[in-house]
């Protein structure tokens, strides 16, 4: 009974969140310009031209893989999440988190880390995202076409003014 | 304090001879019946998202404190170069690279990092006669390079060509290699410089016993992606560090043709060599010895030489 109910009611919260999600999905307001900056050190932050992607896709699934669109992208997610609030979730580090792999959680992980422990992290969430549909569809593919270096970045790579002086002479084996 | 070490190792490499040479027997023995540990963490190396960008050798570089390399590590004209007719290769400056492949099959090129691969049951550590290498609880095939006296025999046991030789510090030459950053990271159970500094996630590091489980998973989840075959599961006794690919391993620079035993049986043939090199080497090093010696004033600053001689 209990169960039956429970069927119910998520049947019907999926119907509503469809009938929401596809009404909404081209209307929604969606920001024109989304600074990601959550990560930035070695580049500066990223201002993605949001405005541009969604006249170049055909729906906003093919990014936002299960949450926002009709289409559901990644079956995985949509098996569990279907009709609860993660479906909601627009922004990529709703779910995925900057560092997932604690200590912690790896030896004593939380109850459905098990579902989750190939989740990628978010700065991997971006990158496969953003660059696994640029080598497909021919998008800039090098760091510095998206990235601007920063400091930080020039030092941690040795380019810019922190490049090796010295022509480099034969020390390789 | 190498210096002194090595002196006390070679003053007493005449004498005790004998005694050092029971050492590798005791050893084979032991490591032909190790399981590994049970826990122990390892990386998930997935080819198919490599794109390349080698800020991996760049963190490690960091991590490591490793001399400054000879080309910036966003210069991809790496991927060109040859080195006696081979891609390169870790080196006691890098130890870890990252070159580039072209499959028969495929359009896109596919980039492979090379780092050490923690194997279970190292033939790196087999090999050597002064027990200078561990293989830590946590996963790591870790040295000491105190006790190393440079015989190169890890290099030449080393399936996957991994340890490299200080060949430019005459005075203080050792081995090289990545050490799963394990005096900074692992030992807190805290994943690696180059995992956590991957873009794509190239590399996913957990316990190496639930990672065998999600590389096997991702073969299931996306059919036809990839080979059907985990790079490291098995071979040479299976390794800490283990690769999906979606060519050939053999078209990506992978040793197809390595036993799925541990090597230790030919490491055990090679340890017949070492009674000659017990009996060579401290010849020659008491020569090198002599020449560090007049070289130098004071012995100080041992610790730091790879550092500050290989500078240039
Ligand atoms: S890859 Fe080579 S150096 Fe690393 S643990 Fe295995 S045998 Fe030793
Ligand atoms: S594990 Fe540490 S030492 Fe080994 S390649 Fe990565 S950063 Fe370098
Ligand atoms: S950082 Fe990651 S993507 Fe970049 S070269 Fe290294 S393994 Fe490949």
């Amino acid at each position: 009974m209990v169960n039956a109910s429970k069927q119910l009611i998520a049947g019907l919260g999926v119907l509503m969140l469809f009938a929401v999600l596809s009404a909404s999905c081209y209307a929604m307001d969606y920001p024109d310009e989304v600074e990601i900056d959550s990560l930035a050190n070695l580049y500066e932050p990223v201002v993605f031209d949001h405005a541009m992607h969604v006249d170049a896709t055909e729906s906003c699934a093919e990014c936002h893989h299960h949450t926002t669109g009709t289409e559901v992208i990644n079956e995985y997610c949509a098996k569990c999440h279907t009709g609860t609030v993660e479906m909601d979730a627009v922004s990529c580090q709703d779910c995925h988190s900057a560092d997932p792999v604690s200590p912690e959680n790896l030896h004593h992980p939380k109850p459905g880390y098990s579902y989750h422990n190939d989740q990628p992290n978010l700065k991997a969430a971006y990158h496969l995202n953003c660059l696994g549909c640029h080598q497909e569809v021919g998008g800039p593919t090098g760091c510095e076409d998206c990235h601007v270096k920063t400091e930080a970045g020039d030092k941690f790579y040795r380019s810019g003014e922190f490049a090796p002086k010295e022509p480099a002479h034969s020390s390789e084996h | 304090m190498s210096k002194i070490t090595r002196r006390r190792f070679l003053a007493g490499s005449a004498a005790g001879g004998a005694a050092i040479m029971l050492t590798p027997a005791k050893k084979a023995l032991a490591a032909g019946s190790f399981e590994g540990f049970p826990d122990g963490m390892g990386v998930l190396v997935d080819l198919t998202r490599c794109v390349g960008c080698r800020t991996c050798e760049a963190a490690c570089n960091a991590e490591q404190n490793l001399p400054e390399p000879a080309k910036p590590f966003d210069d991809t004209s790496v991927f060109d170069e040859i080195h006696h007719g081979q891609k390169r290769r870790t080196t006691d400056k890098a130890y870890t690279i990252v070159n580039r492949y072209e499959p028969k099959d495929s359009d896109e090129p596919v980039y492979r990092k090379i780092q050490c691969n923690h194997c279970n049951e190292p033939a790196c550590l087999t090999s050597c006669f002064v027990n200078a290498y561990k293989k830590t609880p946590e996963g790591a095939v870790i040295y000491n390079e105190k006790v190393c006296v440079g015989c190169r025999n890890c290099m030449i046991a080393c399936p996957f060509h991994i340890p490299a030789y200080t060949y430019h510090s005459v005075l203080n030459p050792v081995i090289k290699k990545c050490i799963f950053c394990y005096d900074t990271r692992l030992k807190e159970g805290r994943p690696p410089a180059c995992v956590e500094s991957c873009p794509q996630q190239v590399m996913t590091f957990g316990k190496r016993k639930d990672l065998m489980v999600i590389a096997h998973e991702r073969i299931k989840k996306n059919p036809g992606k990839y080979v059907d075959h985990v790079y490291g599961e098995k071979e040479v006794g299976g390794t800490g560090w283990f690769y999906l690919s979606s060519a050939p391993f053999e078209e990506v620079g992978f040793d197809v043709n390595l036993p799925k035993k541990p090597i230790i049986d030919n490491v055990k043939d090679f340890l017949a060599i070492v009674p000659i090199v017990l009996t060579v080497w401290p010849a020659l090093f008491t020569g090198f010895h002599l020449l560090a010696t007049k070289g130098k004033s004071h012995g100080h600053g041992d610790d730091h030489s790879h550092d500050e001689q290989e500078g240039h």
